[in-house]
């Protein structure tokens, strides 16, 4: 009864607010959610840098807001349900485990158009955009390849989601390719966002003789952990450059802002449309960060080669001859994994010795 | 695939001593029969506290002192809220934990990205805070059991009208009892500041607080239970990511499941007891959570 006057009052009320706006030119609002807090060094802060990219750009045809560290889960419906009923009429969620709740809530609001990071389910008020993070894991894992002295390297994974797999498998292959005896070691530490924890699973890496690891987490603690151990570590989402020029010898860094720009663009002129996109290096979604002189220069050097070449779409990470873990054939000599197998990737490549969690 | 059980243990001692300091301070209040829920608020305020003052100060030292008195600052706007004004106390704790966190991420801002000095290593190569915990076990234990002051507040916790009609300042002894747990978990949390993580970063206690909660409750309210609660649920958590790292395959979600489902079986345990007759040994205090006015 409580719930339903609420809902009723809140309608009315957007009724309401809603008839003088037809007078002047609408103000467009835009919403984000957050799974981590803006001030996390790594994803949400660079989702955030793109939130306040578009203010620049539209400047006062545009209001955002913002709501941090939601979790993934039912709150995440409320979240989004909130910024809805507020009057947001494009919302940005950026994280995979939005992806339900974000389905749900554009059901209930069909004029309110929503932009889903790293899904795959889409509506006609749905769209999804991701990153080829795997293009830059390539370059990273070239340069883990050649800077381990103890030729294992590590990988603290978030969640076995094919968007990690994807990474995992595309460093391990390439630190393969220029150190055929390169071992890789993974460690699952269930969580996007848990600094405490992230550093524990650095130090597990590290006692198990890692000495130079990537991370699909969120914090800089493993870089912390890292320097405290004389090892090396990469930027994670965002550039971390206050490890620099070690133990973060260089970064994979996620540049939304053209993204966002174009989309808030075409829902200003009304031109939006859903759709599923996935950039990469080329598009400038994907930006290796500076290669700091921690690298030798011949390395750095065949790492920005390789860069380039995905980049133009000389190369692309999974070329075959691949076999899977279990030693099955999965790509055949010069053939390239499709975007749909990518998508649901959930196996690792022939050589990595870590059990994939079930 | 063998792991040195020893390099395990060590991790397994970093891991455990911010639980275990939260855990021993919030044993000491609920023992004195206050339910202060706010404890990962206290936590985030000393990791903040305790970093900001060991970087500017240059001294880890400086940064725990800093985290002791910003701790206990803190949970005093929960004496004042619970002990004077009779608030409740399970929304105060609630409250104190929301307020911790938005105050720390308020004036975090200027730390996020700041480095820490690195902290004193001790015997062992175990860094000083590591055996302070340690230490603090049997010191708790022998207070509480062995001395007059650890009567009156577990008197206080037990039946607190009956210790004011002893004439014992219930209120006094409590608020004392809550600024040590606040100095506690103020320390617990920069230990994860200072010495884990070494570094600010918003919301980076993510649930410590809680799991402290659960310990006491685990540890049927003894010192000595902390200890072994705050080692299960660090051992837990090192084990599962040390397997992970030596590449066998863990049921990961059963192991994180564990410690919470060893606390339901304590908490099982202690309903059966009781309703059996045996013995109240091992229950909660029989005045926690619940108000104290003299007047009454």
């Amino acid at each position: 009864m409580k719930r339903r006057t609420l809902l009723g009052s809140a309608a009315a009320l957007m009724a309401s607010s809603a008839l003088p706006a037809f007078a002047q030119e609408e103000k467009l609002k835009v919403g984000f959610i957050y799974v981590g807090p803006v001030g996390d060094g790594g994803w949400t802060y660079q989702h955030d840098l793109a939130r306040q990219a578009i203010e620049k750009e539209y400047g006062d045809r545009i209001e955002t807001t913002y709501i941090e560290s939601v979790p993934e889960g039912a709150d995440a419906e409320r979240a989004l349900t909130q910024l809805a009923l507020a009057g947001n009429k494009l919302i940005f969620a950026t994280s995979f485990g939005f992806m339900d709740a974000v389905i749900n809530v554009a059901k209930k609001f069909p004029d309110v158009k929503f932009e889903h990071a790293t899904g795959y389910k889409r509506a006609e008020n749905v769209a999804t955009y991701d990153a080829r993070f795997y293009e830059g894991r390539a370059v990273l894992g070239t340069i883990a390849g050649r800077m381990t002295k103890s030729n294992k390297i590590g990988y603290i994974g978030s969640f076995p989601i094919p968007e990690v797999i994807q990474g995992i498998n595309s460093a391990y292959i390439h630190a393969k390719k220029v150190n055929p005896d390169v071992e890789m070691k993974v460690v699952w530490a269930y969580t996007w966002f848990d600094p405490a924890k992230e550093a524990d699973a650095a130090a597990a890496l590290i006692a198990e003789g890692v000495d130079v690891f990537m991370q699909h987490t969120d914090s800089t603690a493993p870089l912390a952990k890292a320097q405290e151990a004389g090892a090396f570590g990469f930027g994670q989402a965002s550039d971390m450059t206050n490890f620099a020029p070690k133990p973060r010898v260089a970064s994979i860094i996620d540049n939304w802002s053209p993204y966002y720009i174009k989309r808030v663009g075409e829902a200003l002129d009304g031109t939006w449309k859903s759709h599923g996109v996935w950039l990469g290096i080329g598009d400038g979604e994907v930006v290796i960060g500076d290669i700091t002189e921690a690298v030798p220069p011949e390395v750095k050097e065949e790492a920005l080669a390789l860069r380039d070449k995905i980049a133009s779409g000389e190369y692309h990470p999974f070329t075959g001859p691949l076999n899977k873990q279990d030693g099955s054939a999965w790509l055949a000599e010069g053939q390239t994994a499709s975007d749909e197998e990518l998508a649901s990737l959930n196996f690792y490549v022939e050589g990595i010795t870590a059990p994939m969690p079930k | 695939m063998m792991i040195d059980p020893l390099s395990v243990f060590i991790l397994l001692l970093g891991a455990a001593t911010p639980i275990l300091f939260a855990a021993l301070g919030e044993l000491v209040v609920e023992r004195a029969g206050v339910l202060n829920l706010g404890v990962e608020g206290m936590m985030i305020t000393g990791a903040l506290a305790g970093f900001a003052a060991a970087h500017a100060s240059d001294s880890p030292a400086l940064g725990f002192v800093a985290a002791a008195i910003a701790g206990m600052a803190v949970s005093m706007t929960f004496a004042a809220l619970t002990q004077f004004l009779l608030s409740n106390q399970v929304a105060t704790g609630l409250a104190l934990t929301l307020f911790g966190l938005g105050l720390t991420a308020l004036f975090g801002k200027p730390y996020e990205g700041v480095k820490a000095p690195a902290i004193m290593p001790g015997p062992l190569g175990l860094n000083w805070m590591i055996w302070l915990g340690m230490a603090l076990v049997p010191l708790i234990w022998w207070f509480l059991t062995r001395t007059r002051p650890g009567l009156i507040l577990r008197a206080v916790g037990e039946n607190h009208d009956a210790a004011h009609a002893l004439g014992y300042p219930v209120r006094l002894v409590r608020i004392l009892a809550i600024g040590f747990g606040g100095a506690l978990a103020g320390m617990g949390g920069a230990y994860i500041s200072i010495a884990t993580v070494l570094q600010w970063t918003e919301g980076m206690t993510a649930g410590a607080g809680w799991i402290a909660l659960a310990i006491v409750v685990f540890a049927q309210w003894n010192p000595w239970g902390v200890l072994a609660g705050a080692w299960l649920f660090g051992g837990v958590t090192v084990l599962q990511l040390r397997l992970q790292a030596a590449g066998v395959a863990v049921p990961v979600q059963l192991l994180s499941m564990a410690p919470y489902l060893a606390t339901i079986i304590v908490l099982v345990l202690i309903s059966a007891r009781q309703k059996f007759g045996r013995s109240g040994a091992g229950a909660a205090p029989a005045s926690l959570g619940r108000p104290f006015h003299a007047l009454k």
